[in-house]
């Protein structure tokens, strides 16, 4: 078996190793990889959103049980150090030796720090790992609580400058971009948009100093400031450089490859440095005397290596590599693409520019007219996808050329359509997968939708920066084949769950047998009955007493069925606030009916071990002595957590526990389409764990942060912050509004993270819906949630007073005797079911 | 705990020695189920009102060996009545008592009869 030794674990590395294990000759292959850094490769793309969610887990690429479930070994925190070329061996930085018959370097780059004085101070940072962004953020934390209006300069302009100027905005501070050249993006941009650029950014707070060439970095220990001239000073209290990258390229300095005059190891078109052994691919090959800083060359790199160390040979890397690029810049649209600064002596150009709105277009056409040569977008890119592939494929454009950038109020027109580009186009530049794969995944392989064709093709899985296009491909190709592409709930409704929550509303349709004539067929399920169950509880708040037999067995007899066929008992303690008398309450039903007692993880109690016929007995002493049903058996809300606030804490900033229960109160018997959860913390330390539930408050200066879309369980995800500094009684506004929103579009038994992983638009269009009532429904939604929380009755109350309903508490229909297969044993003083044979 | 398994053997109506009367018509939930006590077995009967039949079967899942698949929520699978055990949603057929969801798990049936509103379940023993 030969080995592999891939050096360096980034975006480029994983993508060697995720094409190599999909190839079947890889089995012949042992590959172990490096990592210098202490996580496995994750998205830098995305760098900056590790700011918003400051979940490393989330940028990651694959986590480490990938490289092992496909026999890669996976060596993170090890940096390579030496290269034996003679022996096939390398050093590590912990003097270990491996052999190697391959070797890939895909070491990648790091930041360029210019040499000025005092760039060594404290305070000064470069913006390219997660852990210079840790670094970031505790500084920032630092010097914001002596001055809560301190300052921070990016030195570089370019994209990753204004990356890191976003990264520091949301970290508070007031930014400052600071770049040597006359303009932003230099290398993308010409002069006019890059000045449209500026003028955007700045309405959005960034300070911008252009033409500035730092001189030397002010202060005695930590940062004051930067000097540029001799009176031209500005005051910073924290730097971030981001002026561009160099190749890691010393292993293969070291080692003697050849190398380009100015860094990075010379490769051929088969990503082979001049020993032919060892590879080398992404940010350190320097490949036609460049280096190429973008991901989808660096994948097609990975890709090209791949198939010649298998031996593919006729696989090799393309002379010309497209750099363009679409990226969204502090919520900017920003493209360019072919060559966006083309000599008039080779065409002529196209200008769109609206400063007002922010908006330019240039586009770049021959002189004959026929052909478009490259352009530059800012403020809108929707046209990008499109106009790329035109010039890609060299597509004809209209004689009017101005037509593929006028806004239609103008004259514009919208410009051909997916299907008629060429199959070999190549759509996902990141991953290269044509037109011609995406449509053949559905024509012949069986995909059926977008996600069949994501999963099948991992077209959109790079930038995402076609998804526009693949989506539009998906839907064209479904309906050329005449395929109506639906969800639906079960073979017995045609229909998803909005579609008949909204059937069942506007018909009034009254029940579930109703329902089963007017929209659908045969006996119904386990699935659409639960289902429907869920629709009309959260219609009319009816309760899960009036339809009993189309409930969940759960909720047929409102408690929770447990390993024996035993039931468990959870009365509501809202917040989690108890008394003594009830704790006692709770002690003497639970001794008398010999019940095992647990503390839940929503802090309250759980009473374990209770037979059909004494569930109503329980709950007629625990009602009387006032408590309710805690709803714990139903896909509807379930606790609202709480720490103990500033009642008692002496960090607490709001009264988190009175707040919990006003709103476990006001959601209680809610019913939805999955369980839901909440949790409010009285302070930063968040000892309520709000950010794992459906919805969270955490109190801060000013309000409380409400959090969304969070969860526990499988697939843990934490909230996302919706909006900030809320008082109450927006909070309860706006929970109304999201979860009457969920109520109503939500697939069955889909919680919220999933939910919102699959809206059109995410979090953001979430926010505009809930906050700007972007739908005008929030009003609507906020008139139906009262209209629930009105009719809110115990269940339990209601069964118990209710001969005809009591009827169903009865294990047997003909006799009064009880379940005689129970079998408990002894455990730590309480009982537990006997175990399964 | 295998031989409370034992005694659960699927009966056909020409092999009936004993129709047991256990209950009015009106003492069973329509388009559900109920549990009944017959000497030391119990059994599931369900009312599938729609198309007015009735089934029977064993009250205890083979899977984990809990007295439960009365509970469970009935219906039918392409045209097949079935029940879903409440505890892992096992479907088992209540016309042969298979598992639709493909195991070998297979659960005794029992035949019904209606007369003049009782209802009678026949058993070989």
């Amino acid at each position: 078996m030969k080995k592999i030794i891939v050096v360096g674990n980034g975006m480029v590395g994983y993508k060697f190793c995720e094409k190599f294990v999909a190839q079947p000759e890889s089995k012949n292959f042992k590959v172990t990889v490096f990592g210098e850094e202490p996580r496995p490769a994750y998205d830098r793309v995305h760098l900056s959103e590790f700011f918003e969610n400051q979940d490393a887990k989330a940028l990651e690429m694959a986590p480490a049980e990938w490289y092992v479930d496909n026999g890669i070994e996976l060596v993170v925190g090890e940096r390579v150090s030496d290269i034996h070329r003679s022996t096939k061996t390398i050093t590590t930085a912990k003097d270990r030796e491996f052999s190697y018959d391959y070797l890939v370097l895909a070491t990648g780059s790091s930041a360029f720090v210019p040499p000025i004085k005092g760039v060594e101070k404290e305070g000064v940072f470069v913006y390219r790992t997660i852990e210079d962004l840790e670094g970031m953020l505790a500084y920032a934390d630092k010097i914001k609580k002596i001055n809560p209006n301190a300052k921070a300069a990016v030195l570089g302009g370019g994209l990753l400058g204004l990356e890191a100027g976003k990264a520091v905005m949301d970290m508070g501070l007031e930014p400052h971009i600071v770049e040597f050249a006359p303009k932003l993006m230099p290398r993308q941009l010409d002069s006019r948009s890059s000045q449209v650029l500026q003028l955007k950014l700045e309405s959005i707070g960034l300070n911008i100093h252009l033409s500035k060439a730092t001189n030397q970095i002010l202060g005695d220990k930590a940062i004051t400031g930067m000097e540029f001239g001799e009176d031209d000073v500005l005051n910073v209290e924290m730097l971030v450089i981001s002026a561009g990258i160099r190749p890691r390229d010393e292993l293969g300095k070291t080692c003697d490859l050849e190398m380009g005059v100015r860094g990075g190891i010379v490769v051929n078109n088969k990503m082979q440095t001049s020993d032919e052994s060892i590879y080398a691919i992404g940010e350190i090959a320097l490949y036609n005397q460049m280096i190429y800083g973008l991901v989808a060359p660096g994948y097609e790199m990975a890709s090209v290596a791949v198939d010649q160390i298998i031996g593919k040979a006729e696989t090799l890397m393309a002379s010309e590599i497209d750099m363009s690029t679409k990226l969204k810049l502090i919520g900017v649209d920003v493209a360019s693409f072919g060559e966006p600064f083309m000599p008039a002596s080779k065409g002529h150009s196209v200008i769109f520019e609206d400063k007002t709105k922010h908006l330019y277009k240039r586009i770049n056409v021959s002189h004959d007219g026929k052909s478009l040569l490259g352009g530059i977008l800012v403020g809108d890119a929707s046209d990008y996808n499109m106009l790329h592939q035109v010039y890609l494929n060299g597509m004809a454009i209209p004689e009017n050329s101005a037509e593929l950038i006028l806004p239609a109020s103008e004259g514009g027109k919208s410009f051909g359509s997916v299907m008629d580009l060429p199959d070999t186009a190549q759509v996902c530049s990141c991953e290269s997968i044509s037109k011609g794969a995406i449509c053949c995944s559905i024509t012949e392989n069986g995909s059926n939708n977008l996600n069949d064709v994501i999963a099948a093709t991992k077209a959109t899985t790079g930038c995402g920066g076609c998804k526009p296009m693949v989506v539009d491909l998906v839907n064209e190709t479904l309906k050329s084949l005449g395929k109506e592409v639906k969800e639906t709930l079960c073979e017995h409704f045609s229909f998803n769950r909005q579609e008949l929550y909204d059937l069942i509303k506007i018909n009034k349709v009254p029940d579930y047998e109703e329902a089963l004539n007017l929209f659908g067929e045969g006996h119904g399920c386990e699935v659409c009955k639960p289902a429907l169950a869920s629709i009309f509880s959260t219609i009319t708040m009816e309760t899960a007493n009036r339809q009993p037999t189309i409930q969940d067995t759960n909720d047929r007899f409102l408690a929770n069925i447990q390993r024996n066929g035993t039931y468990s008992v959870v009365p509501r303690v809202a917040g989690g606030e108890i008394t003594p008398d009830q704790l006692i309450t709770i002690g003497v039903v639970a001794k008398k009916y010999d019940l095992y007692t647990k503390i839940t993880g929503g802090q309250r109690i759980d009473l374990f071990g209770a037979q059909i016929h004494e569930l109503p007995l329980i709950w007629k002493e625990l009602i009387d002595a006032g408590f309710e049903s805690g709803h714990a058996y139903g896909k509807s809300l379930r606790t609202v957590k709480s720490c103990v606030g500033s009642t008692w804490c002496r960090y607490g900033m709001h009264e988190s526990v009175t707040f919990a229960i006003e709103i476990e109160n006001r959601y209680r018997g809610l019913r939805s389409p999955h369980k839901l959860k909440g949790g409010v913390s009285g302070c930063i330390r968040e000892c309520a764990e709000a950010r794992g539930k459906d919805f969270g408050l955490i109190a801060v200066d000013g309000g409380w942060n409400l959090y969304v879309c969070g969860n526990g369980g499988a697939t843990p995800k934490h909230a996302i912050l919706l909006a900030e500094r809320l008082d109450d009684e927006t909070v309860v506004k706006y929970l109304d509004r999201f979860l009457m929103y969920y109520i109503r579009t939500a697939g069955p038994l889909v919680r919220t993270a999933p939910w919102l992983d699959k809206l059109d638009g995410g979090i953001d269009y979430l926010k505009k819906v809930v906050i700007e009532d972007s739908l005008g429904i929030a009003e609507d939604l906020e008139l139906e949630m009262q209209g629930l929380v009105n009719k809110y009755e115990c269940e339990w109350k209601q069964a118990i007073e209710n001969p005809e309903m009591m009827k169903r508490f009865k294990h047997f229909v003909n006799s009064d005797d009880t379940d005689d297969n129970l079998v408990f044993v002894p455990m730590r003083e309480q009982k537990m079911p006997k175990a399964w044979s | 705990m295998q031989d409370i398994l034992k005694q659960y053997e699927t009966v056909s109506e020409t092999n009936v020695k004993t129709w047991f009367r256990v209950g009015e018509v009106n003492d069973f939930p329509q388009n559900s189920g109920a549990c009944i006590k017959y000497k030391t077995k119990q059994i599931a009967v369900y009312n599938f009102t729609r198309t007015d039949k009735w089934y029977a079967c064993q009250n205890l899942c083979p899977h984990k060996m809990e007295m439960v698949l009365s509970l469970g929520m009935i219906g039918d699978k392409e045209g097949i009545p079935k029940v879903a055990c409440p505890m892992h949603k096992k479907n088992f057929s209540l016309e042969d008592g298979s598992n639709l969801g493909g195991d070998d798990l297979k659960i005794a049936t029992y035949p019904v009869k209606i007369e003049n509103g009782n209802v009678y379940i026949g058993f070989s023993d």
